[in-house]
């Protein structure tokens, strides 16, 4: 099971393929980036491998290293870049297998879509926002979904979960119904003292599904929170309701 | 799964059973002064609450108010369903609940006339999960009728549950009535195409809101297997149809739904009285279609919640089950056949009261004999 937070995506290795970003390799997509390393000496054969760097020529071909500094390729001289560029995206895609996770995920459960703030394009607001494009908008919901979907996959897998007693939280709560988050934080009557959504979450964790409780900012209780509230669009909050 | 480790504490639910059986000791060794305090202790209490439920598990007078017609017989069942064994390495809740739940039934007095088991004995259709649960249902003391659901089906497509249980589909009478046993969770080849091994393809039916899998059925083979079986029988028949899934539909992102639900229907529609046990929604579920009735059983494991949408109008919902209690919203239940063909059925709500659900309150759609109506609500 993987249980680094952030699993390698399409969108990654894009970027790699695109030559954006030199963090590859299970770094956060928002850490800042190293800055880019200066262009590679590549042989006028081979010539526009973005973010590829040659390593080695030989009379049987050229290996191509991907900026991974692991996934490589062997073409012969005179291949065409983008062929190349397909060869180490094929390699990287057969290591990486969980690369379509989000497509699956979405296929297996349901997502209520995040809002697609279709209204702002084009509109201009101040400094952080500057002009709005499609593309910012599309950005915003992709992200804030795959986090919604992260939490789809921890909350349909009592491997994730930790649980000793093959029970995860879909069992008794499917596509998240029943859980209720607009009405947190609430005086739970069971506990006898307020609890939030996470306290809830924790404690169906410790209890039904028998697993160890999750730090408040775990990725794992952070995006587990973020599916449950997903699921509930366009339910009026409605805290201490029971 | 056999490499988990068994938990080293105690769960609730066994401390639960122990303490149980230490009071079931305890009380027998009570002298017959100390029991009628007690009992009476108990009645007193109940009273007080205004806690008598019509039928609940005391013995029911049998319903002699009725002109006997034709050849019919009351008569009463019980039931048990949806009890989602694991191996019992790996979860020792749920076999407790089955345990329980066979407590019940071989404690009712008088005994039922059998007991019938609503499917989903497993959870992930291995062969332990069955033969733990076929060990288990051996202490049934009544005879017992069995039922398939998908969670006993899809990791090897019905090959050890038959083994254990025989055909899934089959037909007897009793009393004057005739019993019908569907395989309604037939559903269309998905997993060939995309290449899934059993353990892929019991996983995707197991999960209620994957949306990979293909809609229940009973299918063309078994419609016609139907049809055959109910051929000759005149409409006065008294006719009960057990399925696992709703025989209509409801939610069809859960499959609390039978796609070929109005098909089967058109087959019952001839007999007078036609009433639709199911299993698969583990909650308390009722429902009317023209000359069919339809009652949903409880579950041993867990509740579902009720579906967002499409809840008939003549359901009652169970009171919002209490996640702190891991036994609130499950339970058992039996059934009081009448010489009508018509039921009424007590839901055994473990840890709660009984709640009965008359053939009268279906009968005038809700006017007469309706349950009482929970104070939370479902979400």
């Amino acid at each position: 099971m993987n249980t680094h937070s952030i699993r390698p995506t399409l969108l990654m290795a894009f970027l790699l393929g695109a030559g954006i970003g030199a963090a590859c390799g299970g770094s956060p997509p928002m850490a800042p980036a190293p800055p880019p390393a200066p262009p590679p000496a590549v042989p006028a054969t081979v010539a526009p491998v973005p973010a590829a760097s040659a390593s080695s020529s030989s009379s049987a071909g050229t290996e191509v290293l991907l900026c991974d500094g692991q996934t490589k390729v062997l073409v012969p001289e005179g291949t065409p870049g983008t062929a190349v560029a397909g060869s180490l995206m094929s390699e990287w895609l057969r290591k990486n297998p969980d690369a379509n996770w989000e497509t699956e995920e979405r296929e297996r459960h349901t997502l209520q879509p995040a809002a697609d703030n279709a209204d702002l394009v084009g509109q201009v607001s101040g400094q952080t926002y500057g002009k709005i494009t499609a593309q910012d908008v599309a950005l915003w919901k992709a992200e804030t979904e795959r986090t919604s979907l992260e939490g789809s996959r921890v909350f349909h897998s009592s491997d994730e979960l930790g649980s000793t007693v093959g029970v995860s939280c879909d069992m008794c709560h499917p596509h998240a119904a029943n859980t209720h988050p607009e009405t947190y934080p609430k005086f739970q009557a069971q506990l006898g003292r307020v609890a939030l959504l996470r306290d809830m979450i924790n404690w169906c964790i410790q209890h039904p599904v028998r697993g160890k409780p999750l730090a408040s900012d775990d990725p794992k209780m952070r995006a587990v929170e973020a599916y449950v509230l997903a699921q509930r669009k366009g339910k009026p909050l409605d805290y201490g309701r029971h | 799964m056999d490499s988990k480790k068994l938990p080293s504490i105690q769960s609730i639910e066994t401390k639960h059973m122990a303490e149980r059986a230490d009071l079931f000791r305890a009380l027998r060794s009570l002298d017959r002064r100390s029991f009628l305090k007690v009992s009476a202790a108990a009645f007193g209490a109940v009273a007080a609450k205004g806690l008598l439920p019509p039928h609940s598990f005391q013995p029911v007078s049998i319903a002699h108010a009725e002109t006997p017609t034709r050849t019919v017989e009351s008569f009463r069942f019980a039931y048990i369903s949806d009890s989602h064994l694991y191996d019992r390495k790996i979860n020792d809740r749920f076999v407790n609940a089955l345990l329980r739940a066979v407590d019940d039934v071989n404690a009712m007095n008088p005994q039922p006339d059998f007991v019938f088991y609503g499917g989903d004995l497993a959870q992930l259709g291995q062969r332990a999960e069955l033969e733990l649960g076929a060990q288990i249902l051996k202490n049934v003391k009544a005879p017992l009728r069995m039922m398939v659901g998908e969670h006993d089906w899809y990791f090897d497509l019905g090959e050890k549950w038959r083994s254990l249980f025989g055909q899934p589909q089959y037909s007897f009478d009793h009393k004057g009535v005739h019993f019908v046993v569907l395989n309604s969770v037939v559903e269309k080849d998905f997993w060939t195409a995309r290449g899934l091994t059993p353990m892929q393809r019991m996983r995707t039916v197991a999960g209620l809101d994957n949306g990979v899998q293909s809609s229940f059925t009973v299918g063309t083979e078994g419609r016609s297997w139907l049809e055959n079986d109910l051929r000759g029988k005149p409409p006065s028949t008294p006719l009960v149809v057990f399925s696992h899934s709703p025989l209509y539909k409801l939610y069809k992102p859960w499959n609390f739904w039978t796609d070929d639900a109005e098909d089967v229907q058109a087959i019952l529609r001839r007999f007078q009285s036609v009433v639709v046990f199911h299993g698969h929604t583990h909650q308390m579920l009722t429902n009317r279609i023209g000359n069919i009735h339809f009652q949903g059983f409880l579950s041993t494991a867990w509740p579902w919640p009720y579906a967002p949408q499409g809840l008939p109008e003549l359901t009652v919902e169970m009171g919002r089950p209490d996640p702190f209690d891991p036994n609130d919203g499950c339970g058992n239940g039996s059934v009081l056949m009448h010489p009508d063909g018509l039921a009424d059925i007590v839901q055994n709500l473990w840890n709660r009261n009984p709640v009965t659900i008359s053939r009268n309150y279906t009968l005038s759609n809700g006017k007469h004999d309706k349950p009482p109506v929970p104070a939370l609500r479902s979400f």
